[in-house]
């Protein structure tokens, strides 16, 4: 039988675990063309502002091993737009929404909030308080966790109930665990991780910075280890909190490994723009998985390395005891 | 890997294709590969982007080329040339035959074709003419004259010269150091081509320093053209927003549009040349930005236009004149004294690039990446093709 892909998103039940990463679906719209977007669980949207913003010069991107900079800046067409247009057509196609916001206030984020709240058909929103590429870092909530609190807190209050509110979290930070007790203590109801840690390219020919911003957020395989550790620190710490696992997923025996480590979700980034069909494929293969391990249902692997650890640990101590007596 | 539930007939397909040949054609390499689906899409313009490296790849940006060629054989053959000069593209190069390779395309908007028999100059840089010659077949199936005018450093550099010397009623070739043809830059020679071609629309493909001149010469001349853009890419398919360049649309108002879908054709007077690598202080969206159009009535249904980041070209063209036999940029059938019209205007508004404008210093040439290193002019190489040859 085929195993159970189903996980929950707050009060929505998604078919399947694989998500995009905000940024790298747009809207949904071009990656229909290759996919059909609402046989994956969620389309998360790039995140939405409230005006439209023309983000940073290029160059805007500079590949690097298993990896990739990126300093777009948020470029998109703002709440109006997304709201007339993009939101409307993800539901046409039986996509299943959860929207990114961004801003650069606690009030911009509310206001957001607000507008989503009045719109149908939101799956959930995701708070992204940690995106680099913004002209003063003191502008990334996620990295303080009285910041974020402020901000997460300013958006469960305006959102509507039976809408999930997501943190996005930043791996820059050297307690994530902290700032992520902050975010659900202002009543985030789950947490996404990870978003891009903050990086930067020299060409050596010209001897220049590659990209125009100078810095740029590093995404794709290079940073799945520190996805994997973030989400098992957080886990370890807030074993109920739903987290939605992203950073360098290429296949579905790395979105195996982020459940595993405690995502109950799992969003594709980078991937897709080197496979525009990925979360389609990564998503056949994390079904592979769980059939080749004999598993029903995805959520019996949420975190279970945790457990298995626990167990080993147990033997472990079981052992020592013995030799103890012996 | 086809996808099966692609939202549209003629939107692009992503292929596994068989390599059936890689082969050296003088400074560059072409490479044909079995892709249907692509081959029956393809229009002259259109580009493919190609995922490198083999599976784990540590390469993970697809690579963009513009097609240069396709056929009926073997279901539909796609063939595209480059130059390997970065890791991915000497991957590429190393590929032999029956390998696979990941192709997505055909992607971007194709050249818009006259729909009147008229002259047309075909002018390319470097490999930038490899899409020139599908164009020119076509141009020719409408009657049209086709006259090139392809330039490049050295003459084994100047992709198609007997090709365009076989087909094209005249073909002008320029080299830098004079090995081919005459010695200089297509814009050397440009008026006088224009001048003994007597030219109605260029169509140009090559480094963005050439299409730039070549564009203020045309608007000297007051003859429309067609620009294939290169810029730095990450997808090709418009999710990734990293090719964005300034773009005048038909309502006046600069937006930072992706050249992968949106372009990567584009009218050349419509680009704002001197501001790529910057956003420009009254481009959509820019810092301090205000929505000029809050006017009477306004509803957020009176902005059409006013989201470049999905969607449609965002008025970087006459509206519906995607459509191939419309003579849009090529500004030729009916509409052309009117486009024309619109053209002279936005001149005198001086809002289309030239004068008032802070220019991007010290950056020349340095549009992307790849290409930071030659600078100049007319570099000959493009070491990308829209994207990271690299």
């Amino acid at each position: 039988m085929a195993p159970d892909l189903r996980t929950r998103l707050g009060l929505v039940e998604l078919p399947n675990p694989i998500l995009t990463a905000s940024g790298c679906a747009s809207s949904g719209r071009e990656l229909s063309q290759f996919i059909d977007v609402s046989k994956i669980g969620a389309i998360v949207t790039k995140s939405i502002m409230l005006a439209p913003r023309a983000g940073r010069p290029t160059p805007r991107m500079a590949e690097t091993s298993s990896g990739m900079l990126n300093s777009i800046g948020l470029q998109g067409p703002g709440i109006d737009a997304f709201l007339q247009r993009d939101l409307p057509w993800l539901l046409s196609r039986g996509a299943r929404a959860v929207v990114s916001i961004a801003g650069s206030t606690v009030d911009e984020y509310a206001e957001l909030a607000t507008r989503l709240s009045d719109a149908a058909g939101v799956t959930a929103i995701e708070v992204n308080i940690s995106c680099p590429n913004v002209e003063h870092r003191g502008q990334v909530f996620a990295c303080d966790p009285v910041a974020a609190s402020a901000v997460i807190e300013a958006v469960r209050a305006r959102t509507r109930h039976d809408i999930p509110v997501f943190a996005k979290l930043s791996p820059d930070v050297t307690d994530i665990v902290a700032i992520a007790r902050a975010c659900v203590s202002a009543g985030a109801d789950g947490l996404s991780l990870i978003n891009t840690l903050l990086g930067m390219a020299i060409d050596i020919d010209t001897m220049r910075p590659v990209l125009a911003g100078l810095t740029g957020g590093l995404s794709g395989p290079a940073i799945r280890p520190v996805a994997v550790r973030c989400i098992w620190q957080v886990r370890e710490a807030l074993p109920d909190v739903p987290i939605i696992g992203m950073g360098g997923v290429m296949t579905g025996r790395d979105a195996l490994e982020l459940i595993l480590a405690g995502a109950s979700m799992v969003s594709v980034g980078t991937a897709i723009f080197h496979d525009p069909s990925a979360c389609v494929r990564i998503m056949r293969e994390l079904d592979e998985e769980l059939a080749r391990r004999g598993v029903g249902r995805l959520t019996e692997l949420v975190g279970l390395a945790h457990e298995m650890r626990a167990a080993a640990r147990g033997r472990l101590a079981g052992s020592l005891e013995i030799r103890r007596r012996s | 890997m086809s996808s099966n539930e692609t939202d549209s007939e003629s939107g692009p397909v992503q292929v596994r294709g068989t390599v059936l040949t890689v082969r050296r054609v003088d400074a560059y390499h072409a490479i044909t590969i079995v892709a249907p689906g692509i081959a029956a899409r393809f229009r002259p313009g259109q580009f493919v982007a190609v995922a490198v490296g083999g599976p784990d790849t540590s390469m993970l940006l697809r690579r963009a080329f513009s097609i240069h060629d396709v056929r009926p054989d073997h279901g539909g053959t796609v063939e595209f040339v480059f130059a390997a000069n970065g890791r991915g593209t000497r991957w590429l190069a190393e590929c032999r035959a029956r390998d696979t390779l990941d192709l997505a395309g055909p992607l971007g908007r194709p050249f818009p074709v006259p729909r009147d028999p008229v002259s047309c100059l075909l002018v390319g840089g470097g490999y930038g003419s490899a899409p020139l010659f599908a164009l020119a077949d076509r141009l020719r199936e409408r009657r049209c004259t086709v006259d090139f005018l392809l330039g490049a450093a050295s003459g084994d550099r100047v992709f198609g010269a007997l090709t365009a010397r076989r087909t094209g009623r005249s073909a002008t070739i320029t080299t830098q150091d004079g090995s081919l043809g005459v010695r200089g830059i297509v814009t050397d020679m440009l008026g006088q081509v224009i001048h003994e071609a007597r030219t109605d629309v260029i169509y140009a493909c090559g480094p963005m320093p050439m299409l730039r001149q070549v564009t203020a010469l045309a608007r000297r001349y007051d003859i429309p053209v067609q620009v294939a853009v290169e810029e730095a890419m990450a997808c090709g398919v418009g999710v990734c927003m990293t090719c964005v360049l300034p773009v005048v649309g038909t309502d006046g108002i600069t937006r930072m549009v992706r050249s992968c879908v949106d372009g990567p054709v584009f009218r050349g007077e419509q680009v704002r040349w001197d501001d790529i690598g910057t956003i420009p202080f009254d481009a959509f969206g820019a810092p301090g930005w205000e929505p000029r159009t809050r006017r009477a009535g306004r509803g957020a249904a009176d902005e059409p236009d006013e989201a470049p980041a999905a969607g449609a070209a965002p008025g970087t063209h006459v509206p519906g004149a995607q459509a191939e036999g419309r003579a849009l940029g090529a500004g030729l059938d009916a509409r052309e004294p009117a486009a024309r019209a619109v053209d002279r205007g936005r001149r005198g508004a001086g809002s289309a690039g030239d004068n008032g404008r802070p220019r991007r210093g010290g950056r020349e040439g340095q549009a992307s990446p790849g290409r930071a290193a030659d600078g100049g002019q007319a570099r000959p190489d493009p070491a990308r093709r829209h994207g990271h040859g690299a």
